[in-house]
């Protein structure tokens, strides 16, 4: 059977892994992604997401050489994503060995690279990252550029579009919870599993075991993502993986 | 030496990665002439099955696979790697296959999404020397539409429940096939990449866990670490 995945998430700027101190046992490997990413698949993370969110070219090419060396020790799947906006920039993540890209903002101004990246490398490794804020109780807004532009294009109209062009998944955040630590938005989460037949990535306020447990049954979520929960250290993936196992939720 | 085959579809750098990682020496090929100088040959894959044998036949290498296959040399097919070893497909169209291995490969009836992302829990069908890392409670990373339908169950070395059974692992004699990515499916798949590499040597598992541990590649502590 098919299991539930478990996704942490962190950001990298300039090749350095952003406000993730705790986990790190000394100031030697402090901020090493790859480091993070192992520990990540040691704690039993079916995959692994991470953003880019350096702002100048050196970062980025930083960037690179980190998913060349994570894909070189890390041996689960590994989406990269933050900034990425064309073929060319899709091509150059893949080749240095991530699994996956993240698209966002790029993909909502210019759709067709959904279609021309999924055509050229695969829908298997198109992820169409949605960022959703409640217009009301049962609709909600695209939101691009790191939420502060509202597109006005309904989330769920917008989800399907992106299947009919060939993602292969959705990462659907919830503008209103992220941050919040008070679960997921399941509306949210739900409105859209039920809309596309493709795999959905829930996202945005996990606080506790329980959230994910919520977001994999009423949210109808494939797979469930959180940074802070897991990067301040009050919980760790195997505690909700334990967790959800025991409440009978199918794990690896 | 292993060969992995770029036939210009799919990320032939994560097996490579993961060959390295286990100190197992392997080179990205390209073609036919180079199939000579290696012991094992790797089939990987992402995509369409009609346009990758296109590419293969392009590439002339369909007979060359063929004649690596009778030369008795162990052969791993993965995912999309796994389904061209058989005989034909129903994707877009049919298309003939390499007929080394006996079945058809056809879209994933349902009831549940398609195609099947995650991972999913290897039932082991049978005893085999490729397959004796697998531990009973084992999981492994999917992506695909399709699945085959196999035309002889004694090449079942683990299947996984998505609907139907879908063999996970085939194997005939020096052909084997694995329909998820064990370069992605981290111990798991490690460790089947593993016993790939000397199979078919029958001691297998004691010789494979004692390569990984005593390796200065960092084998230790992937293996070691308790999952929970």
């Amino acid at each position: 059977m098919i299991t539930k995945r478990i996704i942490p998430c962190f950001d990298v700027r300039n090749g350095r892994v952003v406000k993730f101190q705790s986990f790190f046992a000394n100031e030697r490997d402090a901020g090493d992604p790859v480091i993070l990413a192992k520990r990540y698949d040691e704690q039993g993370a079916d995959e692994l997401v991470m953003l880019d969110i350096s702002a100048t070219h050196e970062g980025r090419r930083t960037m690179l050489d980190i998913v060349s060396e994570t894909a070189a020790q890390v041996f689960i799947p590994f989406t990269v994503g933050g900034g990425i906006g064309s073929v060319a920039e899709v091509r150059d993540v893949l080749r240095a060995g991530a699994d996956k890209v993240s698209l966002n903002s790029a993909a909502v101004k210019n759709p067709a690279l959904i279609s021309e990246s999924a055509k050229r490398f695969g829908s298997q490794c198109v992820v169409i990252a949605l960022d959703a804020k409640r217009r009301t109780e049962q609709s909600w807004d695209v939101l691009v550029s790191g939420g502060r532009i509202n597109t006005g294009k309904s989330a769920v109209a917008w989800a399907k579009e992106a299947e009919a062009r060939g993602a292969g998944e959705l990462l659907v955040t919830s503008f209103d919870e992220d941050g919040q630590r008070d679960g997921y938005d399941l509306a949210l989460t739900r409105a859209i599993a039920d809309a596309v037949s493709i795999p959905v990535i829930a996202s945005g306020g996990a606080g506790c075991a329980e959230h994910f447990y919520d977001v994999f049954t009423a949210g109808g979520a494939d797979a469930a993502l959180a940074a802070s929960i897991f990067h301040f250290a009050e919980t760790s993936v195997t505690e909700v993986k334990k967790n959800l196992r025991e409440r009978g939720v199918s794990i690896r | 030496m292993i060969g992995i085959l770029d036939y210009g579809v799919g990320n032939l750098f994560s097996v490579k990665k993961a060959f390295d990682y286990l100190g197992e020496p392997s080179v990205v090929i390209q073609s036919a002439s180079e199939f000579d100088a290696l012991d094992r040959l790797l089939i990987p894959g992402v995509g369409a099955f009609g346009d990758a044998m296109e590419l293969l036949h392009d590439r002339d290498l369909v007979t060359a696979i063929r004649a690596f296959a009778a030369s008795n040399r162990p052969l791993l097919g993965i995912c999309l790697g796994m389904q061209l070893l058989f005989d034909a497909s129903s994707e877009h169209g049919d298309h003939a296959g390499l007929g080394l291995l006996p079945g058809r490969v056809e879209r994933i009836p349902g009831p549940y999404k398609i195609p099947q992302v995650g991972w999913n829990q290897l039932q082991p069908a049978r005893r085999h020397a490729l397959t004796l890392s697998l531990e009973g409670e084992d999981y492994a990373y999917f992506v695909h539409s399709y699945y085959v339908r196999v035309a002889d169950d004694s090449i079942l070395l683990a299947t996984a429940e998505y609907g139907v059974d879908v063999p996970a692992i085939v194997a005939q004699n020096n052909i084997v096939g694995m329909q998820f990515h064990p370069e992605k499916s981290s111990n798991t798949g490690l460790k089947l990449l593993k016993q790939f590499a000397v199979f078919p040597d029958q001691s297998g598992v004691a010789r494979d866990e004692k390569t990984i541990t005593t390796s200065a590649r960092g084998g230790v502590e992937r293996v070691h670490f308790a999952r929970d």
